[in-house]
């Protein structure tokens, strides 16, 4: 039932076009592996972003033509990706001072759970027949300076992702700004959950039903 | 005259040995110092220690040196690939022990090794399982992890281009942990595409000075590890 229902909202592009949109001139910003990807092409038209890649370029540009792949030139996906006129090159500990340090302006990155104080739990379901791997996405939320998470409002099997506790271990407490969900932007705030926006023909009690955290609306 | 050229792979790893610390650079497949790793193999030393961002991908470097046993752990951020059976396989059966760390503290520990400073305190990891068992410090009124400095015994590093005195540039995104790896260890072995006259890198381009290199071995092409991967070689050929 929950399935067909969830089927009202936003597809993966169009969330993706939402988080773009929020995106303003001049950002440098963190794309996480996968999902978070699509926003790149989003990016409304005459609008400067300046992309870094963990694993040392900034100025990151698009996806290489078939033929034309540098695998000396990947993103941290390691993807064959491009460099813009104007991009530059440097070494993990110099990219992990830019996100540390506080310079990265804006990080989207995928979630598996988070909560309503806006811990992130992305890296691990703390199930052990998986190697674990936790990658860059720790340094990140505690070092950019706004954390935007990108996923669906619920699992697979219908179980709400957005949580009183998350149940799987952190990624990092308290570090998520915004969530950006097939349903609905919610933002994370001093005064608990606050929806920004609902997808089409999403009711705030369905995204409720769908919630375990409590959620309030935008007072306007 | 200072002259750091080597001329081949076995006497760039001579003085391996049973038991080393060792820092692989590369992420993926930019920047993994293949032939020097088979070399490694090739040599026979055992029971490493390797710090490097990943655990291999394929069977070849870094995935074949784990295959054949020499190595007893590994230090990363990041051990999956979607080509890596090897790690995983050895790691499940309990033959292989993992450090994880976040990526940005694994590169800091490496930097602070080479620099000098025994540890530091970074608010990655806190409240998180990584940290559990280590040291927390509130400075500014924010959480801290203590985290110590990496040190190895041998660096593996490729580069782009490089002088008789180990000067070294890199080529794009194959820099990643290299720069800082180079720093971090007694002897740091490098393959590199390029031996240049001194003077043939512009001094303001130097991006590892030689002060940081023991060895460069000229490797005109190397091998790409995803297309050894997507040919399914396995080393020893």
């Amino acid at each position: 039932m929950v399935k067909e229902e969830l089927k009202l909202g936003w597809n993966n592009n169009q969330i993706a076009q939402k988080i773009a949109f929020d995106i303003p001139e001049g950002a440098y910003v963190n794309l996480g592996i996968g999902l978070p990807e699509l926003v790149a092409s989003y990016i409304p038209e005459g609008r400067e972003v300046i992309y870094h890649t963990e694993n040392g370029l900034l100025g990151m540009g698009k996806i290489p033509e078939v033929g034309k792949e540098d695998y000396e030139l990947i993103n941290a996906g390691k993807k064959p990706v491009t460099a813009i006129p104007g991009a530059c090159y440097f070494h993990h500990a110099d990219s992990f001072a830019m996100i540390r340090g506080g310079h990265i302006d804006i990080c989207v990155l995928g979630g598996f759970q988070v909560s309503e104080e806006g811990d992130l739990a992305n890296w691990s379901t703390g199930e052990t027949d998986s190697v674990p791997a936790v990658g860059g996405a720790m340094d990140l939320v505690s070092g950019v300076k706004t954390i935007f998470v990108i996923m669906q409002h619920t699992a697979k099997d219908g179980k709400p992702k957005i949580l009183k506790k998350c149940s799987y271990p952190l990624t990092g407490k308290s570090v998520v700004d915004r969530i950006y969900t097939n349903l609905a932007i919610i933002d994370v705030t001093k005064n608990g959950l606050i929806v920004r926006e609902l997808a089409p023909n999403v009711t705030f009690e369905f995204l409720q039903q769908n919630t375990e955290a409590q959620l309030s609306q935008l007072t306007k | 005259m200072i002259n750091k050229i080597v001329g081949n792979l076995t006497d760039a790893v001579s003085d391996f040995f049973d038991g080393a610390i060792l820092m692989i650079g590369g992420f993926g497949d930019a920047g993994s110092p293949i032939e020097l790793i088979h070399a490694v193999i090739d040599h026979g030393a055992k029971d490493l220690t390797v710090i490097s961002n990943n655990a291999g991908s394929g069977h070849v470097g870094l995935a074949a040196l784990i295959e054949h046993k020499r190595v007893k752990k590994i230090i990363c951020s990041f051990p999956k690939t979607a080509n890596s059976k090897v790690f995983p396989d050895l790691f499940f059966k309990g033959e292989i022990e993992l450090e994880l760390n976040p990526q940005g503290t694994l590169a800091e520990r490496i930097r602070a090794g080479g620099a000098g400073i025994p540890a530091f305190y970074t608010p990655t990891s806190v409240n998180t399982p990584l940290a559990a068992g280590k040291e927390i410090r509130i400075i500014n009124g924010k959480e801290n992890v203590l985290e110590f400095a990496l040190k190895a015994d041998f660096t593996l590093v490729k580069c782009k281009s490089a002088d008789r005195y180990g000067n070294l540039i890199y080529n794009k995104t194959a820099r990643n942990f290299a720069p800082i790896m180079c720093m971090a260890s007694k002897t740091t072995i490098v393959q590199t595409q390029k031996i240049v006259e001194p003077g043939g890198i512009n001094p303001e381009c130097v991006v590892t000075p030689g002060i940081f290199v023991s060895r460069v071995i000229e490797i005109p092409n190397p091998a790409s590890e995803t297309n050894l991967v997507l040919e399914n070689k396995k080393y020893p050929w």
